[in-house]
């Protein structure tokens, strides 16, 4: 009798609190060092709002580990009440599902169509008219950094754009290094592939096949010339070894590789090693070439709950997350872009600098996430990993097949 | 007499039939325990198969749709070269690891079973690494072979300058430094199971074989091995099932790389399915991999069991 008292008396304890605060589990797979410390500062803001709090459900080995476990928790009928994706085409298919909570009431209110800079993200997160996802943070991809140690060593001049890059590349050979570093994984030889058609295609026909899937535009000559290009920086990579993105950063950072294509993210790795923006490293944004940066980032998604109590503190975060002050904090741990165009970074590095003015000029282009589904994105690394793996494959070959793989794409 | 005779007669005639059903309940309580087993193999395994089947057949993407796209998922599998790598390397993987495991396995169990000293520790130390799971068993053997840290580093370090061995960078033999790690892994178990068998072997089919004077390889050739034909089969099965669900020791050794170069069909099916949120080329893909499982077992399963009744 006692016993039964107790238990009646702790349900309905648990039930008054409950109806008081939400636990809000989030999931993401930000794990490393830096990601865990920026992911902190959600954390405390939400907690610090002393209604809410925060469960962090971290989902370790990166996006293609973290968004099946994701998918299936959402399709299982067991869903988090947040979770990181990036923004684009992955979610699409969840949101027809009717899965994802609607946004569009708390965006109008707040007026994000106004704050969020560029005006892409928002799109990004937009179907159908209704927006479903708040954007946090941009990255992107357009970058390549350069070890000018590296270069030192070999008696030369740091490199100001590709042709210059591709000059030297010999001579730096030559002198023991290896001048371009990649890393094996299939999403780094797609993605570098990518910068290098954005930089050296232009624009508009980048545009013309990622956005608009023209096959023709493929055959043509500025992407004869990518993959031109693409073929003797194949060359270049011959003897990096190496699996993970940030091994092949670091083969840059200890003067071992000339130079790497890869997206902001690797500024964290040289931060992390005490390196300086300008005297250790150099960043050429487009390869020096086309100063754009295209606005990929992540994105917070919010599950359809049924308990409306659940729902209005879902909004509560989704608003949290791009109010000006967390944006601050978290993009300077990030070491990412804010989404909003109102906000100051304080104690930029010169790359970072770089890529805020560039911004600002409105030099941006979508990233791939946002144009491709991910069935053909995954085709289109498959393809890049085993040409840039083997010399066996020309670049004419690989055209073909590309071209073949965006003739079919939707 | 006659007529009680007769009357016993046609009671046992009507019993008969009327005791047949019965049969159904006869070891009514092992029954009734094995039918949760046999729920869950026909309602999970034969079930969600038919599903799997019938979904290759639409254009499901992320979620299951049941929209039908006819063969396009098996037209766009057998043009993707991916596949075809895929296909081949589970080929080479599986041919050879079933030779060598039963090879190295035997010969080990043989040499075991020679009564040498120290049998218990030997025993234990090739067993052993059947304990890891294969993903610990792939970054074990990632490091071993890795150029910088690993066998290669180690035998320059010892003066033989250029000396290469760096299977899992070179995509014409990457294949070959996964069936290393997987031998290394699996050969423990056949061993033991070898060597269990060699056990039950008749002393007395030894001193016989002794006294003919047949030397003790042809006795291991011409007796022994036809003998402990039971046993081949079990390891020859727990091989076979090891071999196509293949996923783990390449994600953990080589991650598919270099450039798409270890790429095993089970990977082509986690990664179309989940990365590329392309459920039914993922089916379909699993579908062929039925039926290549099916091609082999059944005329296996027709001359294993066929041939019995037979005989």
């Amino acid at each position: 009798m006692k016993l039964t008292t107790s238990l009646l008396g702790a349900t309905a304890l648990c039930a008054a609190t409950a109806a008081h605060a939400v636990d809000l589990e989030v999931t993401h797979w930000w794990t490393s060092g830096g990601e865990a410390n920026a992911v902190a500062k959600f954390a405390e803001a939400l907690n610090a709002t002393g209604t809410h709090t925060w469960v962090d459900g971290a989902i370790a080995g990166g996006g293609d580990t973290a968004r099946p476990i994701m998918i299936s928790r959402i399709l299982g009928g067991d869903p988090m009440d947040a979770f990181q994706f990036n923004h684009g085409r992955q979610a699409e298919e969840l949101i027809e599902a009717g899965l994802l909570l609607d946004l569009t009431d708390v965006a109008e209110a707040n007026g994000w169509k106004d704050l969020v800079n560029p005006s892409d993200l928002l799109d990004a997160c937009t179907y159908e008219g209704r927006i479903y996802c708040v954007p946090v943070n941009i990255h992107s991809w357009q970058w390549m950094w350069l070890s000018n140690k590296a270069y030192e060593d070999a008696g030369l001049a740091v490199p100001t754009n590709w042709q210059e890059f591709v000059d030297t590349a010999d001579e730096l050979r030559a002198a023991g290094k290896i001048p371009l570093a990649l890393g094996g994984q299939p999403w780094q030889s797609g993605g570098a592939f990518q910068v290098m058609a954005v930089a050296l295609a232009g624009e508009e026909a980048w545009l013309k096949v990622y956005r608009d899937k023209d096959a023709e535009a493929v055959m043509g000559p500025e992407f004869t010339s990518v993959f031109e290009a693409a073929a003797q920086a194949r060359e270049f990579a011959q003897g990096s070894n190496v699996q993970d993105w940030n091994q092949a950063t670091n083969l840059v950072i200890t003067d071992q590789a000339g130079a790497q294509i890869m997206g902001d993210w690797a500024q964290g790795e040289f931060a992390l090693a005490g390196e300086v923006a300008g005297t250790d490293y150099t960043c050429l944004p487009g390869l020096g070439v086309t100063e754009v940066i295209s606005t990929g980032g992540d994105a917070f998604y919010f599950p359809a709950q049924d308990d409306p109590e659940v729902t209005q503190a879902q909004k509560d975060l989704a608003q949290l997350l791009i109010s000006p002050e967390v944006q601050v904090s978290f993009n300077a741990a990030k070491g990412s872009l804010p989404v909003r165009g109102d906000v100051n970074l304080e104690d930029v590095n010169d790359c970072t600098r770089k890529g805020l003015d560039i911004l600002a000029a409105g030099n941006i282009v979508p990233a791939t996430e946002q144009l491709l589904s991910p069935d053909t994105a995954q085709q289109i690394n498959d393809l890049m990993t085993e040409f840039w793996a083997s010399t066996d494959m020309s670049a004419a070959d690989a055209q073909q097949r590309f071209s073949d793989i965006i003739a079919n794409a939707d | 007499m006659a007529t009680t005779h007769e009357a016993s007669a046609i009671a046992e005639s009507r019993a008969a039939p009327a005791r047949r059903p019965m049969r159904l309940f006869r070891n009514l309580s092992a029954k009734i325990a094995s039918l949760p087993m046999v729920l869950v193999a026909v309602v999970i395994f034969v079930g969600c198969t038919v599903w799997t089947v019938v979904h290759s057949f639409t254009n499901s993407r992320l979620l299951p749709k049941l929209e039908w796209d006819g063969l396009s998922q098996y037209e766009r599998l057998w043009s993707t070269p991916r596949w075809y790598v895929s296909i081949e390397n589970l080929a080479i993987f599986g041919i050879l690891s079933m030779i060598f495991t039963l090879a190295i396995g035997f010969v080990l169990a043989a040499l075991l079973d020679r009564k040498i000293r120290g049998e218990d520790v030997i025993r234990t130390i090739i067993l052993y690494p059947f304990a890891l799971s294969f993903v610990v068993t792939g970054l074990v053997w990632q490091w071993i072979l890795n150029p910088e840290l690993g066998l290669q580093s180690v035998v320059r370090s010892w003066g033989w300058q250029s000396f290469t061995f760096d299977p899992l960078y070179d995509a014409d033999i990457v294949i070959y430094g996964i069936l290393i790690a997987a031998l290394w892994q699996g050969t423990g178990l056949i061993m033991c199971i070898m060597l269990a068998g060699l056990r039950g072997v008749d002393e007395e089919i030894w001193k016989a074989a002794k006294i003919d004077g047949i030397p003790t390889w042809k006795t291991y050739t011409h007796v022994i091995i036809p003998m402990m034909r039971p046993v081949f089969v079990t390891s020859l099965v727990l091989i076979a099932s090891g071999i196509v669900k293949v996923y783990d020791l390449v994600i953990a050794q080589t991650g598919g790389g270099p450039g798409g170069s270890s790429e095993v069909p089970a990977k082509y099916v986690m990664d179309s399915m989940f990365a590329a949120q392309n459920l039914g080329q993922g089916f379909a893909a699993s579908t062929m991999m039925l039926l290549s499982v099916i091609i082999i077992l059944i005329p296996w399963a027709y001359l294993e069991f066929g041939g019995k009744k037979r005989g």
